[in-house]
């Protein structure tokens, strides 16, 4: 039986979350509607899933209320200053003779007056200098990495023996066992795997606790940051590779029970899965998180589409069933990356030793 | 008319093909599973877990064609 008092909770809170997303669209409309122009949701929505030189927290244009983050630029030695010198675009930064301007967020040099030399499609094509900032995304992984650190830390402090006793941990230790019961041994077989089980758990839950944070309003969309998840995929085809036996490499040039002229021709075919069994993995979990995203912020936009406030008795039930559905998706794209991972590694260090040939 | 909208129109039609291809992967693949559950219900969590990964495959290959059209846009 849940409580009444939970039930109430949960409503007030999703409801107080879409308004944070509502506050946050309609200044956008507003401003836009002011310039006398047509609200477009496509760059309201890209402009809220891709990555920024400063956390935008509310606000639009010159009234934006952000914070500035670092920005370090590799250009005649490294510059480093505030975003908010650029004063949402509106200023240009001088460090060491060089000129700097922001437009979408991306940084550009200028000449002392600012103007741009603009392509065919009136998008700048000034020289772009080597950008190592601090951004929003950046900050968030280095506050989720924290966060992990500091809940995994207590929760092995907090085993008496074989019981938990903190009430977090008591919650987490089934996502463990899970991840060790479900997907390493399975994958990995009971030699094998304690020796990867702490790169999957990592994997697992930095992923999930990023896809979580991903959801809250104005929090940046890390896992939907296809940088993010090339690193990660990385990491795996890494792992896969260095770790991978003589019977792997054997399968993958030189398939060992078929016909000498087939062999030639699943060679390439073999090296091209080695590559793109990663890149999928980069693709999946950016694409999943960027959609789901995307679909939020649709329903969220059709209110400033239709420009009436009943739309949102339509819009905000279907954008709260969907944020419901990302939670779900949030857990399964964790448990597909790792599992997906945990597979690779298990094909690549199997023992092949049964096979007679 | 605008190149742009003509882009954007061409990727939209891609993105439904690629979609199409994926919905028929994973229709196929539940059913199977489906099938498979009902002959032995007490595999359900195996099958559950190779179904969500071959899922996962066929999906991933449908986003590969999503993840183009969006970069045709966004370019």
């Amino acid at each position: 039986m849940i409580p009444k008092r939970t039930i109430f909770f949960s409503i007030l809170l999703s409801l107080v979350c879409h308004w944070g997303y509502t506050k946050h669209e309609s200044q956008d409309a507003v401003v836009l509607g002011a310039d006398k122009e047509r609200f477009d949701p496509a760059k309201v929505i890209i402009e809220h899933i891709i990555d920024s030189h400063e956390w935008h927290l509310w606000g639009d244009g010159d009234k934006a209320v952000t914070i500035p983050l670092p920005v370090i630029l590799l250009d005649n030695g490294i510059q480093i200053f505030m975003s908010s010198e650029f004063a949402h675009g509106n200023k240009i930064v001088q460090r060491s003779g060089n000129f700097y301007k922001i437009f979408h967020d991306k940084i550009y040099k200028t000449n002392a007056s600012g103007d741009w030399t603009v392509d065919a499609l009136r998008n700048p094509i000034n020289k772009q200098p080597l950008d190592f900032s601090i951004t929003k995304s950046v900050v968030m992984i280095l506050l989720s990495a924290l966060l992990l650190c500091m809940i995994f830390f207590r929760m092995a402090r907090s085993y008496k023996g074989y019981s938990m006793t903190w009430q977090l941990g008591k919650i987490l230790e089934p996502l463990v066992l899970f991840v060790r019961n479900e997907v390493a041994i399975p994958n990995l077989g009971h030699e094998r795997y304690k020796r990867y089980l702490p790169l999957l758990l990592t994997i697992f839950f930095f992923i999930l606790i990023n896809n979580l944070l991903g959801l809250l309003p104005s929090a940046p969309n890390v896992t939907g940051n296809i940088s993010v998840t090339l690193v990660l995929a990385t990491t795996t085809f890494l792992v896969v590779n260095l770790s991978a036996n003589k019977a792997y490499w054997k399968h993958i040039f030189w398939m060992p029970g078929v016909p000498i002229p087939v062999r030639f021709l699943l060679a390439p075919i073999e090296l091209i899965g080695v590559f793109i069994r990663p890149l999928t993995l980069c693709i999946r979990l950016f694409a999943n998180m960027t959609a789901g995203h995307i679909v939020i912020l649709s329903f969220i936009c059709l209110i400033f589409m239709f420009k009436n406030i009943f739309t949102a008795g339509f819009s905000v039930p279907f954008a709260l069933f969907i944020s419901l559905l990302e939670v779900l998706v949030a857990f399964l794209q964790a448990f597909i990356f790792t599992a997906l991972s945990a597979l690779f590694i298990g094909i690549a260090v199997e023992d092949h030793e049964h096979e007679i040939r | 008319m605008d190149a742009n909208l003509i882009y954007a129109s061409l990727a939209a039609i891609g993105a439904g093909l690629s979609v199409i291809g994926a919905g028929l992967g994973i229709g196929k693949i539940g059913s199977s599973a489906m099938d498979a559950i009902a002959r032995q219900p007490e595999a359900s969590g195996k099958i559950q877990s190779a179904m969500i990964i071959a899922a996962a495959l066929v999906e991933g290959a449908a986003l590969f064609g999503v993840v183009t059209a969006l970069l045709t846009v966004f370019k």
